[in-house]
């Protein structure tokens, strides 16, 4: 059963056009990759999902309601949550409250879900008071992260998780992101480090100039020549 | 964060400048250069802009435009504070004069409040039937402070249609003024205003860091888009944020008609500059920094009575609004955009 149904998708800001009808799913527990150059417009795909960016033409259903341009916080308290690429922590706000902020929609105690995403991320839970400004990028994005796992999302989007990090960094993002991945998370994953992101992936997408041009398992675009050439440098 | 010009940060700059200049006014005072008096009624007078501008700072942060009708506001409230006072509180057998000290009565407690809730109610019915409309159309922040403008113009037009254009007075008894050292002699009502001044920023700040709503203000004004993915209502967050800056600038608006003893159509709009050049010399967005900033004009502006009229009092406040623009438009706390 689909997860997550995106079909023909026609986006853009203001006037213009960037998706140019675009259809993916993500299934239940799967994980997802979407890549492709800047500006295919796999960023605009993951805010029209979450309804900050208004479809022209199109529809998307999430777990089996229409949700084709709710309010992103509707959308997100049914279970699909999303992590931007930049900007994507409150700068002025410690760890702690960016945790909260996170949690803002649940009603019940959530300390027990705090503590399971402070032990996913035991860098942050040594600094809960720090400001989320004076966090290293990595942290930063740590944070992000786990922010969105506050609310138990049975989607998760990723919007470029690894950008800009070193190394040893990205590794610990993937490890991450297959450890959430293991207790039943859905992702859905826009990268640029498309060899490490397809490696994990029960699926893969490949986007230019806002359309669809390959889908297929993960490792089999991995071995597709076709992706190598244009997406993962060779 | 981009870096500018990626040339090290200098340790002292024009905000250090400013706030040293405003220490060296008070050592002049504190050895009578400069009569300590004048520093003292500035310091009231700065606490009544400070509720106004940081409500003004709060607005700006998180709706991201100038709310030019915030002191339109105060002075809606000023004259719904007037209304209760000298009309429905008589009328229901609610009166007294002067309690303690004060030249005021009782029922100025009770009006406070009533005041704050009529505007808080007035500011949200605002945003729904003008701004939100606005907001949705995705218009500059310019439309949304002419708009603001217009509104500004028509709250005024209000007062004056159902008070008519005079001068008028909360309902007062004369009292003594407490002779304190060095020549200062103050209404006890100052007391009051600086107290409940106190009470109110200290309340707004245990609601910014303490609750839930007051963290998602804080986030909102961090980052909006980011606030809705978290799954924020942000149109309930504007709302407290409105009912907040209004519950602010209407108490400011009542304690400013105390502390110039009348009111008049145009008090809170006369008021503006220096709520502007308060939220501006603190830093945009900074409500603490509009504080500070609220101090130093009242201050600057009363101390400047003694070599320039009176009349050219909220000169002083565009001055230093313009000093500041040119030297250090983020503000002495605030930081490079």
């Amino acid at each position: 059963m689909s997860l997550l149904e995106v079909s023909e998708v026609v986006a853009g800001y203001g006037d213009s056009e960037i998706l140019h009808g675009v259809s993916i799913n993500v299934g239940q527990g799967e994980i997802v990759t979407i890549i492709g150059p800047n500006g295919s417009g796999k960023s605009t795909l993951l805010k029209t999902v979450l309804g900050l960016v208004h479809p022209k033409r199109g529809s998307v259903s999430f777990r089996g309601r229409n949700v084709t341009g709710m309010a992103p916080e509707s959308i997100v308290r049914r279970g699909l949550c999303y992590v931007p690429q930049s900007n994507n922590v409150f700068p002025s706000l410690s760890i702690q409250e960016n945790l909260e902020m996170g949690a803002f929609v649940r009603t019940d105690d959530y300390r027990g879900r705090l503590e399971e995403v402070y032990a996913l991320f035991p860098d942050l839970a040594g600094r809960r008071k720090a400001r989320g400004g004076t966090l290293s990028g990595g942290q930063r994005q740590m944070l992000a992260v786990a922010r969105a796992l506050m609310l138990d999302p049975v989607l998760l989007m990723l919007d470029e998780p690894s950008a800009g990090l070193a190394p040893n960094m990205v590794d610990l993002i993937f490890q991450r992101i297959i450890e959430i991945n293991a207790t039943g998370v859905a992702l859905l994953l826009v990268e640029q480090n498309a060899r490490q992101a397809l490696k994990h992936s029960h699926k893969g997408y490949a986007m230019a100039a806002g359309r669809k041009v390959l889908e297929d398992r993960g490792e089999c675009l991995l071995e597709n020549p076709e992706v190598a050439r244009l997406y993962l440098g060779g | 964060m981009t870096e500018r010009y990626n040339r090290p940060p200098r340790r002292w700059g024009a905000g250090h400048g400013v706030l040293a200049a405003f220490l060296v006014v008070l050592v002049l005072a504190f050895s009578s250069v400069i009569k300590m008096e004048l520093v003292v009624n500035g310091l009231f007078l700065g606490m009544i802009i400070a509720l106004g501008a940081i409500g003004l700072s709060l607005l700006y942060g998180i709706l991201k435009f100038a709310h030019i009708a915030h002191g339109d506001f105060m002075t809606l409230g000023a004259y719904t504070g007037f209304f209760l006072l000298g009309n429905l509180f008589p009328r229901l057998g609610l009166e007294a004069e002067g309690f303690g000290p004060f030249t005021f009565g009782y029922p100025l407690l009770l009006a406070i409040p009533l005041v704050g809730a009529t505007m808080a109610g007035l500011a949200i019915a605002l945003d729904v039937g003008v701004y939100r409309r606005l907001r949705s159309r995705r218009v500059s922040p310019v439309v949304l402070a002419m708009a603001s403008l217009g509104l500004a113009i028509a709250l005024r037009g209000l007062v004056q249609i159902i008070w008519g254009g005079g001068t008028e007075q909360y309902p007062r008894l004369s009292k003594p003024f407490y002779q304190l050292p060095m020549g200062v002699r103050i209404p006890p009502d100052h007391v009051f205003i600086g107290a409940l001044v106190l009470v109110l920023v200290l309340g707004l700040y245990l609601y910014l860091t303490r609750t839930k709503m007051g963290k998602a203000m804080r986030a909102t004004s961090d980052n909006m888009d980011l606030a809705r993915v978290s799954g924020i209502s942000t149109e309930r967050v504007i709302w407290w944020t409105w009912a907040v800056g209004a519950i602010l600038a209407a108490t400011a608006g009542v304690l400013l008609a105390v502390f110039q003893a009348q009111l008049f159509p145009i008090m809170g709009w006369r008021f503006l500059l220096s709520l502007f050049a308060a939220v501006i010399l603190g830093g945009i967005g900074n409500p603490y920094g509009a504080l500070v900033g609220a101090l130093m004009i009242g201050v600057t502006a009363e101390v400047s009575t003694e070599w320039i009229n009176p009349t050219y009092k909220p000169a002083i406040a565009f001055l230093i609004l313009i000093f500041m623009l040119l030297v250090r438009p983020q503000g002495i706390f605030g930081e490079k955009a």
